[in-house]
């Protein structure tokens, strides 16, 4: 073809470093720059600011007698809240750590003994369990029991039995005063 | 095969500038069929077409659906009582999901038995596992849409599998619910996405379709079609008996929308979605119940990789096993029809399916005659469907003897059809 002579400037020795240059610096700057332009669109579906504002919940804890329960909202998650009777403590501090799937002091889990406080989100595959209102089943080990797919937690909310790996997790808290919480 | 010469200018026009009606002769008319396809061959073009049905109804269902956690159950509520035909469409959706399994589940193990998966179909049949993959997303996600409780711990439970991730599991999660808990964000982007997935799954039919028309579909013999007496054309054969076996489809599909509209659904959602208390007993759709079987199933750590990891990547895998089945199955021989043994592992293995379906549907420590624990069931189906792949396909291809396979396709019907009258 005519022009076939004319369109080739790669002839020259220098000419084809200076194109293979071109060629290798430019499909780097693209390849960096699609893979950086991607970012945006992941970190898009991560929690948003007003979501990560940092709520808090109080909670006033007068009405709650011995034995009972409440579960409080925080982060759009149920806290468990339970008022221990003696006889739960004293089992939940009994407890040899060798029996336990994760092994977690029961005076490690509370800042009052009387006060049990945590996140009501089973560690399996985060239902919320059994256990808080009375009637409700508890399980083997008189805790909380997660019907999903058979969790089970003792009275300090340590996994004893069942799928789920870990503990039920304890929120940040602290005591305002001798009958108020502020979780977060 | 000869191009057709167009007759109207209008058409001859256009085909001259952009062959489509060419194409669609080629591909549709005279598209060279095995002369011996049976029924199961049927469900392909059943489930190209319930696909088809599923983005309309869904498309008019998203006219008046609105996803957000405060209108979401009511706007489904009021397709059902106040848009007009709402009650219609949206049952035609509902009953859309399940039919759609049954129809994919039907033609996939239509392609285990006949070994539709072997060499030149392996791309084939890997497409048709992208497909699968993409589908259980997709309805998974428009489970969610309609906000009831089950809707919101299907969501809960299914996202919070990632949280099995090593090290990132959290953040994994955090990511896909786009806050702390399965909350507005999440409702968002499961519409958006569940608007999306059926595109892609067309665009992958497509490519499905374009690997079948390069080597053409298999058959119950198994053996390739040699020349013009092995096949028919695709019109009008297969149209006709592909259109009957619509008007079938159509009389089971009508009958749950007309008559049974909620027998595949949970009661449960028809109550509104509820953070804070999770249903006592919860399940998945039956389409994704021996999956939940195997996810379950798994209850026991192994050296130091938690049970929660072992049981989601073990139901991945229960998937994504069948994209090496081409390779895992060492037998040349295609049909079950002509490998007596495979034929009765295939039956096996089907059982299994369906025990482990009926596994992931009980609660997970019912006993079975108030003797053996479901567990233990639901651990020896999982043993069993995964040595299936990994031990009963290799060796089979080894040990068994294979039967005859006939000569050709044509010669195997000529064979099976009595003589004419009259004919010597
Ligand atoms: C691959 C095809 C599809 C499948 C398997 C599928 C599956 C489903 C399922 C199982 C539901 C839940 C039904 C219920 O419980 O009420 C649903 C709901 C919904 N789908 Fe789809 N869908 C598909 C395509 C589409 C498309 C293309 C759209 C278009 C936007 C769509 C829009 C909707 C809407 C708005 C809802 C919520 C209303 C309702 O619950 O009835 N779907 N889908
Ligand atoms: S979510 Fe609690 S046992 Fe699975």
């Amino acid at each position: 073809m005519a022009d076939s002579t004319t369109a080739d400037p790669g002839a020259t020795d220098d000419g084809e470093d200076r194109r293979d240059f071109l060629l290798i610096a430019t499909s780097t700057v693209g390849a960096v720059g699609t893979a950086l332009a991607c970012w945006p669109f992941i970190d898009f579906m991560n929690p948003s600011a007003d979501v990560l504002a940092l709520s808090t919940t109080e909670v006033d804890l007068s009405p709650i007698e011995v034995g009972q329960s409440i579960t409080v909202v925080w982060q759009g998650k149920p806290v468990f809240v339970r008022r221990r009777t003696a006889e739960e403590i004293e089992i939940a501090q009994a407890v040899p750590m060798g029996d336990l799937i994760e092994p977690e002091e029961d005076g490690a889990r509370v800042q009052k003994a009387d006060w049990l406080i945590m996140i009501g989100v089973c560690t399996h595959l985060g239902c919320i369990p059994l256990g808080q209102r009375s009637g409700e089943p508890k399980g083997e080990f008189d805790g909380w029991f997660c019907p999903c797919h058979g969790s089970h937690y003792d009275t300090s909310g340590r996994i004893r039995k069942g799928p789920a790996p870990n503990n039920l997790p304890i929120p940040p808290y602290e005591f305002l005063d001798d009958t108020t919480i502020k979780i977060g | 095969m000869a191009t057709p010469t167009w007759n109207n200018p209008i058409v001859k026009w256009i085909d001259y500038r952009l062959p489509v009606f060419s194409f669609m002769h080629h591909e549709l008319v005279d598209y060279p069929t095995p002369r011996n396809l049976n029924y199961w061959w049927n469900f392909g073009s059943l489930a190209g077409i319930v696909l088809v049905i599923m983005i309309a109804t869904g498309i008019w269902l998203a006219m008046h659906y609105m996803p957000h956690v405060d209108y979401a159950f009511d706007s489904v509520e009021r397709i059902m009582r106040d848009v007009n035909y709402g009650w219609l469409l949206r049952y035609v959706h509902m009953n859309g999901g399940s039919m759609f399994f049954i129809v994919v589940y039907i033609h996939v193990f239509r392609g285990l038995y006949y070994g539709s998966y072997k060499n030149p179909r392996e791309i084939l049949w890997i497409m048709g596992v992208f497909i699968l993959l993409a589908m259980m997303a997709t309805a998974f996600m428009g489970y969610v849409l309609p906000w009831g409780q089950m809707s919101f711990w299907a969501a809960t439970v299914i996202t919070s599998l990632f949280s099995a991730v090593p090290l990132v599991g959290d953040a994994i999660v955090s990511w896909l619910w786009g806050g702390f808990a399965v909350d507005n964000p999440t409702l968002n982007r499961f519409f958006s996405l569940h608007y999306l997935l059926p595109f892609i799954i067309f665009a992958l039919v497509f490519v499905h379709l374009w690997a079948l028309h390069v080597h053409k579909s298999s058959n119950p013999l198994g053996i390739d079609m040699k020349g013009p007496q092995d096949s028919i054309p695709f019109h009008p054969y297969y149209t006709i008996k592909d259109t009957f076996g619509l008007g079938v489809l159509m009389v089971i599909w009508m009958f749950f929308v007309f008559f049974a509209p909620n027998f595949f659904l949970e009661p449960d959602n028809y109550i509104e979605a509820n953070p804070l208390v999770t249903p006592a007993h919860i399940v998945p759709e039956w389409y994704l119940m021996p999956f939940y079987a195997i996810l379950r199933a798994i209850t026991f750590d192994i050296w130091f990789i938690p049970a929660k990891l072992i049981g989601v990547v073990a139901m991945f895998a229960s998937i994504l096993i069948l994209l090496f089945l081409p390779w895992l199955d060492t037998s040349k021989v295609r049909s079950a029809k002509f490998r007596p043994i495979y034929k009765q592992f295939f039956w096996i293995f089907f059982v299994d399916c369906l025990i482990l379906g009926w596994i992931g549907a009980n609660p997970p420590d019912a006993l079975f005659m108030d003797t053996v624990p479901l567990l233990i069931i639901g651990q020896i189906g999982t043993a069993y469907y995964f040595l299936h792949f990994v031990l009963v396909f290799p060796l089979l291809g080894w040990l068994e003897r294979p039967r005859m396979v006939p000569e050709s396709i044509s010669a195997a019907v000529v064979a099976a059809e009595p003589p004419a009258p009259g004919s010597v």
